[in-house]
């Protein structure tokens, strides 16, 4: 199954790329950028990592960009830094229900997970993938199938770690 | 000033997610497990007090990422438990980050409403 998809998925993607690096007319050479393309795995990592890189960034320099306006207009950067991410949470619910933010995360990979907005998209995709299942069993519960371990683990380790600091004292 | 404020974000944003990156790509973890890692992560390195001057130099970029999630409730915690002793280690946590899990509920649950699924094209 996975050896038939791979034979046939590289050549399509072989003949947009012979296309952009004008490969086109040179027939002969075609076979052999498909050969070198189907044995060296790293480019598309390295095109991921670059795109991670960028739309993180991005995600983040939005972030950068609320918190300034709310320090000008004289909010605690505190405060600024949790308005900040409630807004860039409730941009990204938007997004993941207008469908943008699934195609955004298809290049952006981690770019798009890493991010406050990927935990908001965690949320709000299930629970609109699962509507047709109702609203209590549907909805309400599976929106917690990737949110739930990601609230409980931080939770627990946020206590535990308080509780530490309660016995050593500090 | 704004502008380097802009680009320190952008850099610093930009490396923790090429790390997320560098770990779906070379190693079997799913985005969910990186999410749960991460937010540990920032967890870990603000109980000892290493991620929040990340935040103060870096601003959105630390914070923004989900270990900047895991830095807020840690300093909750630790300023519950500095203020109401035990009871307020367990509770602060939750309250420091409550504005955002607030936030996804309440927009997800309308987004629900609104939008219906879309077919997954491949």
């Amino acid at each position: 199954m996975n050896k038939t998809q791979n034979k046939q998925i590289p050549t399509k993607e072989v003949q947009e790329k012979c296309k952009i690096k004008s490969y086109k007319n040179d027939i002969k050479t075609t076979p052999y950028v498909d050969y070198v393309l189907q044995i060296s795995p790293k480019s598309p990592h390295v095109r991921n990592l670059v795109w991670a890189f960028l739309v993180g960034g991005i995600i983040c320099s939005i972030g950068q960009i609320i918190i300034d306006l709310f320090v000008a207009n004289g909010v605690e950067t505190k405060q600024a830094s949790v308005y900040a991410s409630c807004i860039l949470v409730a941009l990204a619910a938007c997004a993941t229900g207008l469908g943008i933010y699934d195609k955004l995360g298809r290049f952006a990979g981690a770019g798009s997970t890493v991010p406050i907005t990927g935990f908001s998209n965690a949320v709000v995709a299930p629970a609109i993938e699962f509507k047709s299942e109702g609203l209590i069993y549907g909805v309400s519960a599976k929106m917690f199938t990737i949110a739930g371990p990601v609230i409980v683990n931080g939770i627990f380790s946020s206590a535990v770690i308080a509780i530490i600091y309660l016995i050593l004292g500090v | 000033m704004i502008w380097t404020n802009i680009l320190k974000a952008f850099l610093m944003g930009g490396f923790i997610c090429f790390l997320g990156q560098l770990l779906l790509n070379y190693t079997n973890i799913t985005n969910g497990k990186i999410l749960v890692f991460f937010l540990v992560l920032g967890a870990a390195f603000q109980a000892f007090g290493l991620y929040q001057p990340l935040i103060d130099f870096f601003g959105a970029g630390a914070s923004v990422p989900i270990s900047g999630f895991g830095c807020s409730l840690v300093n909750g915690a630790v300023e519950g438990v500095k203020q109401e002793g035990f009871f307020g280690g367990i509770k602060g946590g939750l309250e420091a980050t409550a504005p955002g899990i607030a936030t996804a509920i309440i927009f997800g649950y309308i987004n629900a409403f609104l939008f219906r699924a879309r077919t997954k094209k491949k």
